[in-house]
């Protein structure tokens, strides 16, 4: 049995709007192991958003115990929380966020400017090779804006991957992207998890979800299925069974 | 994040947006430009006041007799008629801090030569006046104690007078001129000493020995109109004003309680009183231009609180990936204060500047100080921390995930 990355028992949120209370989870319990690949699925206000920020400590439960590595962050305050996600987790965002005018490798550096212990050419040599992880490695100097959407979102896993996490979060990172570079960077995310990386990704599309190992389904705040994927498709090959477009600007 | 890599984030996001960054430090630059320009004037016109004043000679001492009262009604200083010729005599004689003593006899008349005339002063006085005030001649001598003994009817002339009965070019030294229909002889010509502190010509005047003045255009009174003195040196000038009112008490028998109907005015009193006023002024003229600093200072809050909604979805990411409160908090009041800096570092080189042009441009007498140059940078410095405080813990205070959602 792998390690257990994230332990989450009996998890309840609840958001104060002030006159009314809106139940955003109602109980969740939920493992997820090193090395496993765990789509999350639900409509929107299923509470899968609200699940993902309190695993990337960006919020805290209302009631119910978290463990993140074996950390209870009940007992964190907030700097220690930012702590945990600089040094624990790595975030993909379906808007990519990366720093404008800035170029591709400084954007995958970001995480490291907040960790004191690292010297610089550490911080350097780690953000090279977080891009070349992604298959990057030639557009470090690129501003985002000379990048298309599949290479940009290829930058931001790359700076999730950068501090070494114990398990990437993403959430929606398909979101913007047509399907050919959906596939490509679901190709990403399944070749990190070949390699070992902890992957929990949120997604609402039925074929995206078919690149994990395990399915979690949410609705109305509460986990309604939680199943392996008998047969992982490989995003590798779908891709290739994809009819070729003339104008793809994807040359790697 | 240490503090270095944090300052080149900080300018980088500046950087970013030149024309607005550099906008919103103009506020700071005119600011701090101007306050210095301000105190450069304000102290350049001090300067000045205190050197005419100095011109006059520091350690002078002047006695004019106390106002008159007649039936309640006060007559106005000097109206009294309490200084006689002996207190003279005595003050010179028994007041060890005092060095030369001069009366002065004033009056005014129309003075003419030729075909020329003017109305001016027309003052009496020993010859000792000349070294007591301070004055030199551009030409010719100044009358002596033998012309004083004889009432002799000669007088040295001022430029002013000099430029208004004979032209600018033409020495007067020499000439016969009328005070009131009663013929003089020019001996002397004053130097130039342009205006006093207070804007009176100084060399709008006529001085002549002090019995022709009395004798001929006061009816030979017995009574002093004021006394002038001069002190061994500006340290003794407090010590020699104490004894004079000893002395003048002692001869008109008036207790040391009592009002004396004399005063007694130092030169160190009027400069005390100009600088006061002066410094008043300068007082003014920063607080005006201080107060565009503070306007300077709510352009940066309003700027930064732009930048910070603006920037939320950076921010939020910057959380997201471990920055702390105090990180976000230090990154954007770091800004703040780098926009206030090099504002203030452009200011204090357009405050030189300017300062420099009102002396080379419209000649106004103006000094740049140093502290004036360290006031408004340091000034600059505080309000880029005061009023970039708010935005930054505006920007720290944000929830990462809301943040990250921002549109």
């Amino acid at each position: 049995m792998n390690k257990t990355i994230i332990s989450a028992r009996n998890l309840t949120k609840v958001y104060d709007m002030g006159e009314v209370k809106v139940h955003a989870l109602r109980g969740i319990d939920l493992d997820i192991s090193e090395s496993e690949f765990v789509a999350i699925m639900g409509a929107s206000g299923s509470g899968k958003s609200t699940f993902m920020n309190i695993t990337g400590c960006l919020d805290l439960p209302t009631s119910g115990d978290y463990f993140l590595d074996g950390q209870d962050i009940k007992k964190l305050n907030k700097d220690q929380l930012a702590r945990l996600r600089n040094l624990k987790i790595g975030f993909v965002f379906q808007t990519f966020n990366l720093l404008s005018r800035t170029s591709a490798l400084e954007n995958v550096e970001l995480p490291l400017l907040y960790n004191p212990a690292l010297k610089a050419k550490t911080k350097r040599e780690m953000a090279m090779e977080a891009l070349d992880m992604v298959g990057l490695t030639n557009w470090a100097s690129h501003l985002p804006n000379q990048l298309s959407g599949g290479q940009q979102q290829r930058v931001a896993i790359a700076r999730a991957l950068v501090n070494h996490p114990v398990i990437v979060l993403a959430d929606e990172p398909t979101g913007n992207l047509d399907t050919r570079t959906s596939f490509e960077v679901m190709d990403v995310f399944q070749k990190l998890n070949m390699k070992g990386m902890t992957i929990a990704l949120v997604t609402h599309e039925h074929d995206i979800s078919m690149f994990a190992t395990r399915n979690v389904l949410f609705r109305d705040g509460k986990v309604r299925r939680d199943n392996p994927v008998k047969v992982t498709k490989n995003a590798l090959e779908e891709l290739a069974r994809l009819p070729v477009e003339m104008d793809d600007d994807y040359d790697q | 994040m240490d503090v270095f890599s944090q300052i080149i984030i900080s300018y980088r996001s500046l950087n970013k947006n030149k024309v607005r960054s550099l906008l919103t430090m103009l506020g700071i630059i005119i600011g701090v430009a101007s306050v210095i320009a301000m105190l450069s004037i304000g102290q350049g016109s001090r300067d000045s006041i205190e050197k005419q004043i100095q011109s006059m000679g520091t350690n002078v001492i002047m006695v004019f007799p106390g106002a008159t009262f007649r039936g309640g009604v006060a007559g106005g200083a000097g109206t009294a008629q309490s200084l006689k010729m002996d207190d003279l005599d005595a003050i010179r004689d028994e007041c060890p801090s005092v060095k030369l003593v001069s009366p002065l006899a004033r009056s005014s008349g129309q003075v003419i030569a030729g075909n020329s005339n003017w109305n001016t002063s027309v003052q009496g006085v020993y010859p000792e006046y000349f070294e007591i005030r301070d004055l030199t001649l551009a030409s010719g001598e100044i009358f002596s104690q033998a012309d004083e003994g004889r009432s002799s009817k000669v007088c040295v002339i001022g430029t002013t007078v000099a430029n208004n009965l004979f032209g600018e070019t033409a020495d007067p030294v020499g000439q016969r001129i009328r005070i009131n229909k009663i013929p003089f002889t020019v001996i002397g010509l004053l130097k130039e000493k342009g205006q006093t502190g207070m804007g009176a010509d100084q060399d709008d005047v006529i001085l002549a020995p002090y019995s022709t003045v009395n004798k001929r255009m006061r009816g030979g009174s017995v009574n002093v109109q004021q006394i002038y003195k001069s002190a061994y040196s500006e340290r003794v000038i407090g010590k020699a004003g104490e004894e004079v009112d000893l002395l003048l008490r002692r001869r008109k028998n008036i207790g040391i309680s009592e009002d004396p109907p004399f005063m007694i005015r130092t030169q160190s009193e009027i400069i005390a009183a100009l600088t006061s006023t002066s410094e008043t002024m300068i007082i003014l003229l920063a607080s005006i231009a201080g107060i565009s600093l503070i306007v300077g200072g709510i352009g940066i809050m309003n700027i930064m609180l732009v930048s910070v909604t603006e920037r939320t979805r950076e921010i939020g990411l910057r959380m997201a990936v471990g920055a702390r409160e105090r990180d976000i908090l230090r990154q954007f009041l770091l800004e703040a204060l780098l926009l206030s800096l090099i504002g203030g570092l452009l200011g204090v080189g357009l405050g030189v500047a300017a300062s420099k042009a009102f002396v080379n441009l419209l000649n106004w007498p103006v000094s740049i100080t140093m502290y004036s140059i360290v006031l408004a940078f340091v000034f600059a410095t505080v309000i880029g921390i005061f009023f970039g405080w708010y935005p930054a813990s505006k920007a720290a205070k944000l929830i990462p995930m809301d943040a990250l959602r921002y549109e």
